[in-house]
């Protein structure tokens, strides 16, 4: 009946995230969803995962975080070296999933609050502020725009402090200066864990990702990224130049 | 202020058109008697009614939160034991197939004659549709936010506690607006079957006395008492649901 219990910070091994592993072929009922693929994302390395819609992403990333009950996967996934992730995963879903009965800093605190543990107020708020919502903390979900949503939910889960972090298109709803701040605060708040990172956008992979794997129907393909620590400049040339590769190669791979 | 305005013209038409019947239709005034008559017993039989009125409204507010309270935690219970929906849910439907209203003599018989009996019929009367309004939306939980609460490790009773229960209070909202609309019925009904207090029980004297005049004003006292518990219920319900937009 219950979820299960959870591991307390020390336990979840932020000193040695593990990596993310899967391989094979994924069903829902009859239908398929996406493989034959191998997919590896490094133990403390933010990797990116670009490709069309449609193509299986969310559902990958799902499986992750145990949601794939009505995923059929002909193959294995987890943890690289067979580390177990249930508990030390964070997720931000491709909703912003919001309670409008919770005011800002009560939902990004929503966490703690399930599993019995004292919610961090303080933190909470300085979250918050990060996100440039603080003038906003005692309202409620449906007073606030598209991205501003977006933001807290960005928030609730830089609050829980996962080894393991999920990001499913998470700045998609926010203009350009925005959104490059979200990716800085990310990248430093994220700094050491494992990230993996659904996203659209060329650019934000261009910038975020040690890692960058396209998926496509035809299987997964690892981009060579700089060697540079993340975030990367949105205007160096370093950027832009892998931004247009990868904005060509998703042009050509259909 | 325009609501206000609405029901005073509704009543005051209503009033013209039972004067009317009294007056153009012929009616003796042994069968409906004329709004004036009715409003002069109303005044004179203040103490009376209010006496009755009050035995009346206790036993709707008793059963009204007994029933609410019990239904709320049997909603809860069959959504969190598989069990008890497999068994006792089959039972709540069919329980169902007994009209309330032929469960009176027995309850009178079993609770005696004071106030109990009639708790109990307001309660069984609101028990259902409470029960499974709420339980309706505790199956309910939007997937994504249980989703959510799995993976960040919640317990199952907080989740039930802070997630579950306020995410389905729209339905609770809608079973105890219900509720609120049947409560008089069951007290009313109890009340005929065996009392000697009560609105129910007053008109039935008033009846077998042929003081007509006295029936209707129970009755109307009986209508605006239930008016009056809607908007409060209404109200209360709108403030438990602001925030669910
Ligand atoms: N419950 C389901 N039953 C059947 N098919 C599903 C189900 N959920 C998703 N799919 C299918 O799986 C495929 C992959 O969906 P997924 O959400 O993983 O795509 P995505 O790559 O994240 O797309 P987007 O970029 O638009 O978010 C889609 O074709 C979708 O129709
Ligand atoms: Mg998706």
């Amino acid at each position: 009946m219950g979820f299960g219990t959870w591991a307390s910070p020390h336990d979840a091994g932020l000193s040695a995230p593990p990596g993310l592993y899967l391989s094979g072929t994924a069903k829902i009922g009859e239908t398929l969803i996406f493989g034959p693929v191998i997919f590896e994302a490094l133990p403390g390395q933010w990797t990116c995962l670009l490709g069309p819609s449609g193509v299986g992403k969310s559902t990958l990333l799902r499986l992750f975080a145990g949601l794939g009950e009505a995923v059929t996967l002909d193959g294995t996934f987890g943890g690289k070296d067979g580390t177990s992730l249930s508990n030390c995963v964070a997720l931000m879903a491709q909703e912003d999933l919001l309670m409008p009965w919770l005011d800002l800093r009560q939902n990004v605190t929503l966490g703690a609050r399930i599993r019995g543990t004292r919610p961090d107020f303080a933190k909470a708020e300085t979250l918050l502020a990060r996100v440039g919502l603080e003038a906003h903390i005692h309202k409620r979900p449906s007073e606030l725009s598209g991205g501003q949503r977006q933001r807290v939910a960005l928030a609730r889960t830089l609050m829980e402090d996962r080894p393991v972090v999920l990001l499913d298109e998470p700045f998609s709803a926010l203009d350009a200066r925005t959104r490059a701040e979200m990716q800085d605060l990310a990248a430093e708040t994220l700094a050491g864990r494992t990230v993996l990172h659904v996203t659209h956008d060329p650019g934000e992979a261009a910038r975020l990702g040690h890692q960058i794997l396209v998926m496509t129907e035809t299987g997964i393909t690892d981009i060579p990224a700089p060697a540079t620590s993340i975030p990367r400049m949105y205007d160096s040339t370093e950027t832009l130049d892998l931004q247009g590769q990868l904005h060509r190669l998703l042009m050509e791979r259909r | 202020m325009n609501r206000l305005k609405h029901i005073t013209a509704l009543i005051l038409m209503f009033l013209i058109l039972w004067q009317s019947l009294v007056t153009f239709g012929d009616l003796p005034a042994f069968l409906l008697p004329p709004p004036s008559k009715v409003a002069q017993t109303l005044w004179h039989s203040r103490a009376l009614l209010a006496e009755h009125a009050i035995v009346t409204g206790l036993e709707v507010l008793l059963g009204l939160v007994l029933g609410a309270s019990i239904g709320a935690v049997t909603a809860v219970w069959l959504t969190a034991s598989q069990l008890a929906r497999h068994f006792v849910r089959p039972l709540l439907v069919f329980s169902q197939t007994i009209p309330v209203f032929a469960l009176a003599p027995l309850l009178t018989l079993w609770l005696g004659y004071g106030l109990l009996s009639k708790v109990a019929m307001a309660l069984l009367i609101i028990f259902f549709p409470v029960t499974s309004a709420f339980f309706d939306a505790l199956m309910r939980t939007p997937a994504g936010w249980m989703e959510q609460a799995r993976v960040m490790g919640g317990s199952y009773w907080r989740v039930m506690w802070l997630i579950r229960i306020p995410a389905a209070l729209p339905g609770f909202a809608s079973g105890l607006r219900l509720a609120a609309v049947y409560a008089p019925i069951g007290a009313i009904i109890g009340e005929w079957v065996g009392a000697s207090k009560g609105l129910g029980y007053l008109m039935l004297l008033a009846n077998g006395r042929a003081k007509i005049d006295l029936m209707f004003a129970a009755l109307i006292v009986l209508a605006v008492f239930t008016l009056i518990l809607h908007v409060v219920v209404d109200k209360g319900c709108q403030k438990l649901t602001r925030n669910h937009t």
